[in-house]
């Protein structure tokens, strides 16, 4: 076989597994399909890698195949973890991606085999500073959702002007690199500057901003490879990174419209500041809070349950003993839903990853604007580890830094109930005049031993009974 | 400009709105997995990485593709298995 034909035939493979790629987003569409598309992408993904072994440019294999052994000794663990670690998981693997994208950027620059033009060098900049900085705000991100890092933002005046000046400072060496390819020597000081860069990205935002950053750093880690594709003039590359990109981009849209803020604001890290909440108001305000044995029997009288978890829910690990309230009520023949808020959690969807993990069927698991016309007809809602998402300020009150983000209006049931440690207000900072409404009931203590007396109360009520 | 430049830019606009078009379909209740599979797909670039480790040209160039075989391969393993894990999580009372 000539080298041109065989090559064609490779490159017949890449377009059979792009058609695979895109299929596989598509089965996506229902969680009924959903595990063909892992199906479609694995045999996608497997026919590329093979096929790029035969490519008669691949002389070494000592080089490759090693590698691909350590890869999977390291993937394997990473797609092995506890549900509640894969935000941080899902983290580090966009700075795997952006890395290796980086890393093949750069390898690319030094082979130097034809003479580098212009635009090339252009090209490869840009791939390899977004790689980069990708790279280390991913890291940063993983850190953060770990908490290897601190979560609160960390915050210094000026920020934003060195920020940017850095992100300026990496632009300008590439824009010289582009002027002169022969400065060869520049080229390294770029990758460091963008590396810089990512760290400072990403620090100074909180952990609940995490949902919006992991969607950023996804579309980024995207665009990265769909670069490097224009690079090295490979079309798979360019679909999966264009895919992966519109993805990202796409979960940015949707986190950002469910904080009701903008994109400019995000994309300019503006965001996740400490927000200092407009000196709250001292007067005596009454709380009323209530014991396991009241919300046993409030929950247990009630028709119709909405239950609303949050990151608390996530910390506590309270999902299993939500899962046996869940059952309970249940069987008594209460409904009981599951309200999710988009940004609840550290990344898009991770509620109904937590839930669907504790056995809750996902037809319980109902989205923000499915619900939130439901909640006047709810007996009880019950927040669980949640706080801002549940914050009628955000409807009401102007002055209130969260005024106008969308959120689930459990203040409507005839009856909230708020499991929560202590009254203090939630990261960002902000009051949430929910707790203060006379149909509101505080449950002071943790989430997972809290729903657990609930459950005893509500079982052993029932054995007495029936 | 190459000419292949505007080759790939025609794929590349054409896949961002297939992208768009098939990723706005997915269900927020997978938006997780979702981003785990795209991940997943994402290292493709291990076939980049392939082609440059295994020429061998020089032990740096080498050095970096082998790092990026390792990195994107663990991305391709580890996502797919633990976006099919995921999945699997996903039942419906009738299934129960």
């Amino acid at each position: 076989m000539t080298e041109l034909a065989l090559q064609q035939y490779l490159d017949f493979a890449y377009i059979v597994a792009v058609v695979l790629f895109v299929l596989s987003l598509k089965f996506l569409s229902s969680p009924l399909t959903a595990r063909w598309g892992v199906l479609a992408g694995e045999v996608g993904a497997a026919l590329a890698v093979i096929v790029t072994l035969f490519n008669p440019e691949v002389a070494h294999y000592k080089w490759v195949l090693i590698p691909l052994i350590i890869g999977a000794g390291v993937g394997v663990p990473l797609g092995m973890v506890r549900m509640t670690a894969v935000p941080q998981r899902t983290a580090l693997s966009h700075a795997f991606g952006a890395l290796s994208a980086a890393m093949i950027g750069i390898a690319e620059f030094y082979v130097g085999t034809a003479p580098v033009t212009r635009f090339e060098m252009g090209e490869i900049s840009l791939e390899v500073i977004i790689g980069s900085l990708t790279f280390t705000g991913s890291l940063i991100a993983a850190g953060k959702l770990q908490e290897i890092l601190p979560q609160r933002p960390i915050v210094y005046r000026g920020q934003n002007i060195v920020s940017l000046s850095i992100l300026a400072g990496a632009l300008g060496l590439a824009a010289a690199l582009v002027v002169n390819p022969a400065h060869a020597i520049l080229f390294p000081i770029m990758v460091v500057v963008a590396l810089a860069f990512g760290v400072l990205l990403v620090t100074p935002i909180g952990g609940a901003d995490m949902p919006t950053v992991i969607s950023l750093l996804n579309s980024y880690a995207g665009i990265s490879a769909a670069l490097l594709g224009f690079v090295l003039n490979s079309k798979v590359l360019v679909v999966a990174g264009a895919l992966d990109g519109s993805s990202g981009f796409i979960l940015s849209v949707i986190m950002c419209k469910a904080m009701n803020r903008s994109f400019t604001n995000v994309m300019f890290g503006a965001f996740g500041q400490v927000q200092t909440s407009a000196a709250a108001t001292k007067e005596e305000r009454v709380v009323r809070s209530a014991s396991p044995e009241d919300a046993a029997s409030i929950l247990g009288v009630a028709n119709s349950v909405v239950i609303v978890p949050g990151y608390g829910m996530a910390v506590a690990q309270a999902q299993h003993k939500v899962r046996e309230l869940y059952d309970l009520l249940s069987k008594k023949g209460v409904d009981v839903r599951f309200a999710i808020h988009p940004v609840a959690g550290r990344m898009p969807g991770h509620m109904n990853v937590l839930l669907a993990e504790a056995d809750i069927p996902y037809d319980r698991l109902i989205e923000m604007d499915d619900i939130n016309g439901d909640f006047p007809q709810t007996d009880v809602a019950l927040v669980i580890g949640a706080n801002d998402v549940t914050n009628p300020a955000a409807r009401t009150d102007k002055s209130s830094p969260i005024y106008g983000m969308p959120i689930l209006d459990v203040d409507k049931a005839r009856t909230v109930m708020v499991i929560k440690r202590s009254m203090s207000p939630g990261f960002a900072g902000i009051d949430n005049p929910l707790y203060y409404l006379d149909n509101n009931l505080m449950l002071f203590g943790d989430a997972k031993q809290f729903v657990n007396s609930i459950v005893r109360e509500l079982s052993g009520a029932s054995a007495a009974h029936g | 400009m190459p000419p292949d430049f505007i080759s790939n830019l025609y794929v590349f606009i054409l896949a961002g709105f297939v992208g768009f078009g098939v990723i706005r379909a997915v269900s927020p209740l997978l938006h997780t997995p979702l981003m785990s599979l795209t991940n997943a797909l994402d290292a493709i670039v291990v076939v980049a990485a392939i082609i440059i480790a295994g020429r061998h040209e020089t032990p740096l160039t080498t050095a970096l593709g082998a790092i990026a075989v390792a990195a994107s391969f663990s991305n391709m393993v580890g996502g797919f298995l633990i976006t099919d894990r995921m999945l699997r999580m996903f039942k419906s009372r009738r299934s129960k």
